[in-house]
């Protein structure tokens, strides 16, 4: 194989080789300006903001704050309760992953969509669910009188709850096209059922399993909307701390150590995630997952379906039923009607706008997003991208591991002279939005880029094809699909961006999320009843775009 | 040669595409807000007042302002009192707007230092009571409204269990009130430091850490913000009612009573909560002018309308709150439920701005942890 490589590489002329490296630049050329205008910029200021005082960087600081106690305090909840959501999730969902992987049951495709919906739904609206389930007066309350509101296991559920599909999807993916007949050929060479596993299966998916342990601890050590929430004064992750520094306490040089403290640990959490990542890219047999899932068999395997579906039922569906049945709980949808006035007082339109708002808003980010999420995986799948081009690879994950607090704020004053004065414009909201969104374009495209046939390009151009023809005629009628999922998750994403959102959207143009907390932060019961209903369309908006994501999905779909 | 021009070439133009895309949309947006932005050119026919998001007023109020000034007013509400302070200092060189309301007597010194307002001093200022004028050689700010942050106490709870409600900050530390009180965390929430610089207030530097010693003994529950505290935790309050709290006594405001009163479905003849006369700390919000205003005759034009009878005639039903101009109208069911304190602590802002994060830190690690 890699012998008929070189062979083409070098029928290519170095005229071609040149025009490659051309059209590399020009790919990455994008995304970087992108992240460097729209992500580094903000950032950067917001930091020097803090830690510059006359033109002097004052790292000093980085010392004195990590001298602090209660610093040290949060740095080591952040991680402890990231490392216990970690191992909480893959413990309930890795079952999951295994039946969604090997069996074949009616509503499948459905409840592969819904278990999805809680992973784009916006923190807020998930702290609010959990705090229904567990807070005072919540169904656990009203049945048992168990309250866990105020404790860290609440925030650990609402974890499990988030990341579940993390899991689901990045581990049973791939379990879903290794070939089960390797396992087989193992037991019938008189290995017992585990000795199989562990040394047939498991190695195969351990890069995997890795890889959506690192994701999770990522998105757990970032956590804030649950955190904030669910912790109350007394649990506080780095996130929440970068949050309460910045814009109640107003300590910006605090802020900006915390950053750089949460920057470098993302980075290298990122860095092991990129190592994982390239392993797994690493030969396996796969099969068409169609081929490997079948009905349930025995009774082992029937008690396994039930449990994990019984686990999905009580740890994700009841909170959403809960966000449901509370939305209902005024005679004739009169919290649903509410949303059609304005004259609640909180905002100047009537809450329903926000739903046309945050569409609008999507759909943008989502063009921007596949746009340069799309540009950014075409550059890194070209098989001459050298070391620097993969270590952008990692670069364009950062994002979903900065605050969002810090970006908006960023925003706010970065981007705030000609010729990008753009904090009036509505603009600055999916450009937010798109920067969680492209992680995702990325995520996605890449696998299934990387699985087209270099040879085919290669083909094409030395028949002389421009290398937008060769995009256009070899990659993309097999990345289509794809581009459509990576598109729908973007879409998805950004309906449910909130931290950064918050920020920067204008008071008079609220997306759903922020009307949701706005909603809630008011009081009056007609408020919190428009609250669950706000979020009730938001869930169903999201559940509508996976259950057509679901329709699409083909078989090598990268991670998420 | 002709492939790396094409190579700049293509760069330039995804560069430029990236450049150029955003500048569209800005041009779209101004497009589809049919020019009202308060743009460069003709934002001198608007005025922007940024404030946190308690703001209130009544429409035909601010419609008579409009007609009266030919200003059209455009607000924006920034997230709480705390937040909408700092990005305003944040964005100060390039405001978001031409007036902020809603700084109070807290956080004023941070608004100062911060060189966030310039000076004005608004007509009608010699109107305004003398106890709550501040800044009296710059102007920089003028006070609008006040309130006093005070314990809030469950009269049902306090008839039904034959217990006489608290009066002052001594008697929430005794026996009987144990485990009865919530308020909000100091360096998150307002009244919640409201309550904390009152007790230094009356305890004084040295005495305050005793006190609140006192307090974390006798079973005082801190919750992060004030929603929480009143609807969720505080067993007076409608909210709170249905979500089934059991403290009868919270942090709030001594206008809470009335507005449970005027909020009331159905509106009960008298107040369900009372205030604790001895546990308030008087809070003031002021308004400014912002240091870089782009319509800085709109935005004096909006302060005078500020201290105008009218505006603070219409002020407490909407935002809860006292005036600070003489002889301006007090709601009946102000009047009758939520008085005034009579003496409540009060504290110099200069005095707060030099102790208030140490304050909150020296509370947070005594409290909290």
């Amino acid at each position: 194989m890699d012998l008929a490589r070189t062979e083409v590489a070098e029928a290519v002329p170095r005229k071609g080789r040149a025009r490659s490296v051309a059209v590399r630049l020009g790919l990455v050329a994008a995304p970087v300006v992108f992240f460097g205008l729209f992500f580094a910029y903000p950032v950067a200021a917001i930091v020097a903001r803090g830690l510059k005082v006359d033109g002097v960087w004052q790292f000093g600081r980085l010392a004195d704050v990590l001298g602090e106690s209660d610093i040290r305090h949060v740095l080591w909840f952040t991680t402890w309760q990231a490392l216990a959501s970690t191992a909480l999730t893959l413990l309930i969902a890795l079952p999951g992953a295994y039946v969604f992987a090997r069996f074949d049951f009616p509503g499948k495709q459905v409840l592969r969509a819904v278990v999805t919906v809680p992973f784009v739904l916006p923190t807020v609206v998930v702290g609010t669910a959990f705090l229904a389930l567990v807070g005072r007066g919540g169904l656990l309350d009203e049945l048992w009188g168990v309250r866990l509101d105020t404790t860290v296991w609440a925030i650990l559920l609402a974890h499990v709850f988030f990341n579940y599909a993390v899991v689901v999807r990045t581990v049973g993916g791939l379990w879903s096209q290794l070939d089960p007949r390797q396992e087989e050929a193992a037991r019938m060479l008189g290995a017992s059922p585990l000795k199989a596993w562990r040394q047939v299966t498991l190695p195969a998916l351990a890069p995997a399993v890795a890889a959506a342990a690192l994701m999770v601890f990522l998105f757990t050590f970032t956590s804030f909307g649950v955190v904030q929430i669910l912790g109350g004064p007394t649990f506080s992750t780095l996130e929440v701390e970068i949050y309460r520094q910045t814009s109640e306490i107003f300590d910006l040089s605090t802020a900006a150590v915390l950053t750089i403290i949460q920057f470098l640990a993302v980075g290298a959490i990122l860095a092991v995630h990129a190592w994982t990542v390239r392993r797994r890219e690493s030969a396996l047999r796969l099969v068409d997952a169609s081929v490997t899932a079948r009905r349930p068999r025995g009774a082992g395997q029937w008690a396994l379906l039930a449990g994990v579906l019984a686990v999905i039922v009580v740890l994700l569906l009841l909170p959403l039923a809960v966000l449901v049945q509370r939305s209902l709980d005024a005679p004739d949808f009169g919290y649903y009607r509410a949303l059609t006035s304005a004259d609640g007082g909180v905002f100047l339109v009537a809450p329903i706008e926000a739903i046309g708002n945050s569409l609008q808003y999507a759909v943008v980010a989502t063009l921007i997003a596949v746009l340069i999420g799309g540009l950014a995986a075409a550059a890194l799948t070209r098989r001459d991208a050298g070391r620097f081009v993969r270590g952008f690879d990692a670069l364009l994950m950062l994002p979903l591991g900065v605050s969002a607090v810090t970006v908006g704020f960023g925003f706010l004053i970065a981007l705030d002279e000609p010729p990008l004065d753009l904090r009036s414009t509505w603009i600055l909201v999916p450009l937010a939005q798109a920067l969680v969104g492209v992680p995702f374009v990325v995520r996605t495209m890449l696998p299934v880029l990387r699985a087209v046939d270099q040879r085919l390009r290669e083909a094409a151009s030395v028949l002389g094809a421009s290398p937008w023809r060769v995009w256009r005629e070899v990659d993309l009628p097999m990345v289509r699909r794809a581009l459509l999922i990576a598109a729908g998750f973007a879409f998805a994403v950004s309906l449910g961006e909130f931290g950064a959102t918050v920020f920067i959207a204008r008071p008079d143009n609220p997306t759903l999320p922020v009307a949701v907390a706005r909603l809630l932060g008011r009081a009056g019961e007609l408020n919190y009843g428009q609250a669950m209903a706000l979020s009730t369309v938001l869930m169903v908006v999201c559940a509508v775009a996976l259950l057509v994501l679901e329709r699409l999905r083909t078989d090598r779909t990268g991670e998420f | 040669m002709s492939i790396t021009k094409k190579a700049k070439a293509t760069v330039f133009a995804v560069g430029f595409g990236l450049v150029a895309l955003p500048a569209l949309a800005a041009c779209g947006s101004s497009d589809s807000d049919g020019g009202s932005d308060s743009g460069s050119g003709g934002g001198s026919k608007t005025v922007t007042l940024v404030s946190h998001n308690s703001w209130a007023v009544s429409k035909s109020v601010l419609a008579a302002f409009e007609k009266q000034s030919g200003y059209k007013v455009k607000v924006l509400e920034d997230g709480d009192a705390g937040q909408a302070v700092n990005k305003a200092i944040l964005t100060k060189d390039n405001p978001q707007g031409d007036v902020f309301f809603g700084v109070d007597n807290t956080l004023l010194s941070r608004a100062l230092d911060n060189e966030l307002f310039q000076s004005y001093e608004p007509k009608g200022s010699d109107l305004i009571l003398p106890e709550y004028r501040a800044d009296q050689d710059q102007h920089r700010v003028t006070p609008i409204d006040t309130g006093d942050i005070c314990v809030n106490y469950d009269k049902a709870y306090f008839s039904e269990h034959k217990l006489t409600p608290p009066t002052s900050y001594d008697d929430l530390v005794k026996p009987a009130y144990k485990d009865l009180l919530v308020t909000e965390n100091a360096s998150t929430s307002s009244p919640g430091l409201g309550f904390l610089l009152g007790t230094a207030a009356k305890y004084g530097d040295d005495g305050w850490q005793d006190y609140w010693k006192k307090l974390k003994a006798n079973g005082v529950k801190v919750v992060d913000g004030w929603e929480q505290a009143y609807n969720e935790e505080f067993s007076g309050s409608a909210g709170g009612k249905k979500a089934k709290a059991d403290r009868p006594l919270v942090v709030s405001y001594a206008s809470s009573p009335p507005a449970e009163v005027i909020y009331g479905d159905p509106k009960p003849t008298t107040a369900p909560t009372g205030v604790a006369a001895g546990t308030c700390f008087r809070q003031v919000e002021y308004a400014g002018l912002l240091s870089n205003a782009e319509n800085a005759a709109g935005g004096k034009a909006l302060l005078d309308f500020m201290l105008t009878k009218t505006f603070q005639d219409d002020m407490p039903l909407n935002m809860f709150v006292y005036p600070v101009r003489e002889a301006a109208q007090v709601p009946e069911e102000f009047v009758k439920y939520g008085p005034q304190a009579k003496n409540p602590e009060t504290m110099d802002p200069a005095k707060i701005a030099d102790n208030r994060d140490d304050w909150v830190k020296s509370w947070t690690s005594l409290v909290l942890k």
